[in-house]
Formats: C-alpha cells, structure tokens, sequence
C-alpha cells in the first residue's frame, strides 16, 4: 500500500466521524453524498490487507514461527491466486477447508496456539482488532482478478458441496426461513435491498466475490464467515460456529456457484 | 416375450437408478442435519431447538419449495386445521397498530433480549400503505388489498388465517406463519389485519 492510498483512506476515517457532527448544519444527503465521494477514491480495506500482511510475516505465538509457510492449498507459503481456489480438500487434516479455517490449522501448527486463542478474536469490533480479519483482508487481496475455481473433483469436496446445498434449503426456525427463502430467486428486495440468487451463476459470482468486504455502517472488514454468521442470525437461527464444518460445506456451495467469477475483494459495502 | 423382458429389465434399471439418487441425497440431507445440530449453538433466545424441523419445514426443504400437488395438498390441510381462530370471533384491531407492526422486524435473533415485542416486518416484503416507498418485492403488493377484496367477514376470516398460517392456502409458502410459531400474537394479527382491511387504513386509500 502506497503512503497516497494509506493517507486516502486516514482522511476517510476522520470524515466519518466528522459527518456525524456536521450533519446537524449540513443536509443529510449532502453529507452521504460527499462520503460516497470519498469512498470511491479509497478502500479502508487497504488498511486491514497491510495489517494482515505484517501479521503473516510476524513470528508470534508459543513456536515463535510466521505463517509465511503456511499451505493455502497451492503449496507452503503461496498466496497469489490461494483464495480463488478455496475451499479445497487438504491431505495434512483430511478435511475440506475455508480460507478461514485453513488459517487456523495454520496457526495451531505453525505458531503452536490453542484453537481457542486462534479464534478468539474472530470478529473485530467496540476497540478490539480482529487478526483472523486482518489476515483474510491481505490473502484475498492476493488473489483479486482471478477467475473463481474451486474444485468439487475430491469426493470430500464433492460432498461438502452437496451438505452446503442441503443447508441451504434447510427451512426451520420461527420463521421457517432457508438460505433460498431470500435467496432462491431473480430480482427480489428486502425492503431496498437487492437480494442476489444465489442458486444462479450470474448473481452468486458477483456476490461471492466481493466477500470479505469492509462494511462502512460498521467501521469493520468483515469476512465470508461473519457474513454467514450474520444470515443466520437474521434468519432467527442459532448461532453458527465460526470455521465450523457445516460453515464451511455451505460456503463451499456459494463459493462453487461462483466460479468463472472474477474475484475483487476485498470490496466496500454499506 | 424377449422383448417385453428387455423392457421390464430397463424400468428395473431406472428405478434402481432413481432410487439410488434419492437415497444419496437423503443421505446428504441426513449428514446436514447432523453436522448442523453440532455446529450451532445456543445464544441468548434462539437455541439450538430451533434447527429441529416440523413436517412442514422438512417436506417444504425436501422438495425446495416445489412440492408435488399430493404432498402440498398434506401441508395445506394440516396447517388449516392448526388455525386458531379469536374466540370473540373478531379480526378487526387498529391499523394504526398494524402500520407498526408492519413497520418493524424486531425479535427472534440472537441479539434480542428476551421479553422483545416482536413485529411483523410486512413491508421488507410487501409494498403496503402508498406512502411508505421502502418496500420489498418477495411477496405481492398488498396496496389497495380491501378495496379489491372487499371488507366483508369472509375476508377478514381468511385474511387472519392467511396471516396466522400462511401455508393453510400456500403450501411452502416463503411467508413466516406469524401466529403458528407465536411471532405474533391474536391482537397484534388482528392489528395487521386492521392494516389491510379497515377501509379507513391507509392501505385502502
């Protein structure tokens, strides 16, 4: 990240906070209108990307090791181009894994920390940072304007993938609310908002791959994770554990829906 | 004789692969719902009870919503019969209370405090009074809904039961069946119905 782009998106924290204060003086859209403005010419992802990248490169934990040679699925220590190509099946854990849960593995085994400690910053928030979002920002900036492709070729795959389908017309709840409830059809809206058809390839590939995303109404990157995380909750679910197998079948069905997507996040939401 | 038995061998064949088919998917689903049930967790108010399907909820994710007309046929007359209707024999609340109602879709997540008063959340669905704008399209607009219907008491009998169990008329139908699961209650309902067929609600101006 250049000193310009890290500059760029300093000046946007603070307009953020000064909208907030003008916005007593200044019409409301004028205000939204300028940080849009302001948006468009800066990622604040940019500044979670170079914290992941020190993180990958720092040596941490009771081993005192870096994750620089960590197997992303393309070999110890490749990060060009891992994250288009994820979930995949790995030998050394016999399991499908997400990048986020990959990560983890990575950092039991490499750096020697408990599951417990790996995850327990998962979601940043309310002062406290997120390492696991500071590294998913940097390895999926590796891998943006690559197409999608993601195999379902090892019958571990093949299977994740048809759990996550099965999960995702899964009706239940006091709602009786699926995946597919919001998400099984063209040019629907909650209210404004546009709901992608997952099922389709069109709208799963622009979906998919603008995920992790920095969310401005939360000041946060956010990952594929917590963005499951967040459905479920407002599908009055459970919640669903992070980095959990059934997570990751169901983001194996998302993410293989989207290939031939060109990928390009981490990206800016609302 | 050589023919007919070729034949029979073929259907044999087909519905030995049809029932493979089945049976591998239903195996899939199985292992769903086990790796679901040990991958939530309870939090707050939604416990893990939640992922425990009625017959509705499994038939309606077998089928994807599309089930054959003998199976809706099953879930349509089995969640009429559930219908429960006021005792006072009244459908009729406030619109104003209904506009309320329709406006918010608090409760049942994990992040509510237990006690939270639930709402309806019609209009992230339906485009309902004219002058709210942010509306979704997932199911029909409901503007002028009495006015077409009209606003007599079978109307308003059908529409508490359309609200209270969607899938009393619409088998797999996406819409919550808000009295069924106790989303709301008889008096928010009738408030709703209120909504959408007092002629006085801004729905029928």
């Amino acid at each position: 990240m250049t000193m310009k782009r890290l500059a760029t998106a300093l000046l946007l924290g603070g307009l953020a906070a000064g909208a907030g204060l003008a916005g007593a003086q200044d019409s409301t859209v004028e205000e939204i209108e300028k940080y849009r403005e302001a948006l468009a010419e800066g990622n604040p992802a940019e500044l979670w990307e170079a914290r992941g990248e020190e993180l990958w490169r720092q040596k941490r934990g009771p081993k005192n090791a870096s994750l620089e040679q960590c197997d992303l699925g393309l070999g110890p220590g490749v990060v060009k181009g891992a994250y288009a190509q994820l979930p995949r099946y790995f030998a050394d854990t016999d399991k499908v894994e997400d990048l986020e849960s990959r990560l983890v593995t990575c950092m039991m085994t490499l750096q020697g920390f408990t599951r417990e400690e790996a995850l327990k910053n998962r979601f940043g928030g309310g002062g406290k940072r997120s390492d696991i979002e500071a590294l998913v920002a940097y390895v999926t900036s590796q891998s943006r304007g690559m197409p999608m492709n993601v195999s379902t070729r090892h019958p571990k795959e093949r299977e994740a993938y048809e759990i996550g389908r099965e999960i995702f017309y899964y009706r239940a709840g006091p709602h009786d609310f699926a995946c597919a409830t919001c998400h099984g059809k063209d040019n629907q809206r909650i209210r404004l908002q546009d709901l992608p058809n997952l099922t389709k390839t069109a709208d799963a590939r622009r979906a998919y791959t603008t995920w992790p995303a920095y969310r401005v109404s939360q000041g946060e990157l956010r990952t594929f994770q917590w963005r499951l995380y967040d459905c479920f909750r407002q599908q009055r679910f459970p919640e669903l554990e992070f980095a959990s197998e059934a997570s990751i079948a169901l983001t194996m069905f998302l993410a293989k829906n989207a290939n031939g997507g060109v990928y390009n996040a981490p990206a800016i939401k609302r | 004789m050589h023919y007919q038995r070729t034949i029979g061998l073929i259907a044999l064949a087909l519905l030995a692969a049809s029932c493979a088919s089945t049976s591998n998917e239903s195996s899939y689903r199985a292992r769903a719902v086990e790796l679901m049930q040990a991958d939530f967790r309870t939090r707050g108010i939604a416990s893990v009870d939640r992922l425990k399907q009625d017959e509705t909820q499994a038939l309606c994710s077998q089928y994807r919503d599309q089930v054959p007309p003998e199976i809706a046929e099953r879930i349509r007359t089995s969640n009429l019969a559930a219908v429960k209707y006021p005792a006072d024999g009244k459908f009729l609340g406030d619109w104003k209370q209904g506009e309320k109602i329709a406006q918010t879709g608090r409760g049942l997540q994990f992040t509510d405090k237990p006690g939270t008063v639930n709402g309806g959340n019609c209009y992230a669905c339906h485009r309902l009074s004219p002058q709210e704008l942010s509306y979704g399209t997932i199911g029909p607009s409901l503007y002028n809904y009495g006015k077409i219907r009209g606003y007599g008491p079978e109307v308003q009998k059908y529409t508490y039961a359309k609200v209270y169990n969607s899938q009393a008329f619409v088998a797999c139908s996406l819409m919550p069946r808000f009295g069924h699961n106790g989303i709301l209650t008889e008096e928010q309902i009738k408030h709703v119905v209120a909504l959408l067929l007092d002629p006085e609600s801004p729905v029928n101006q």
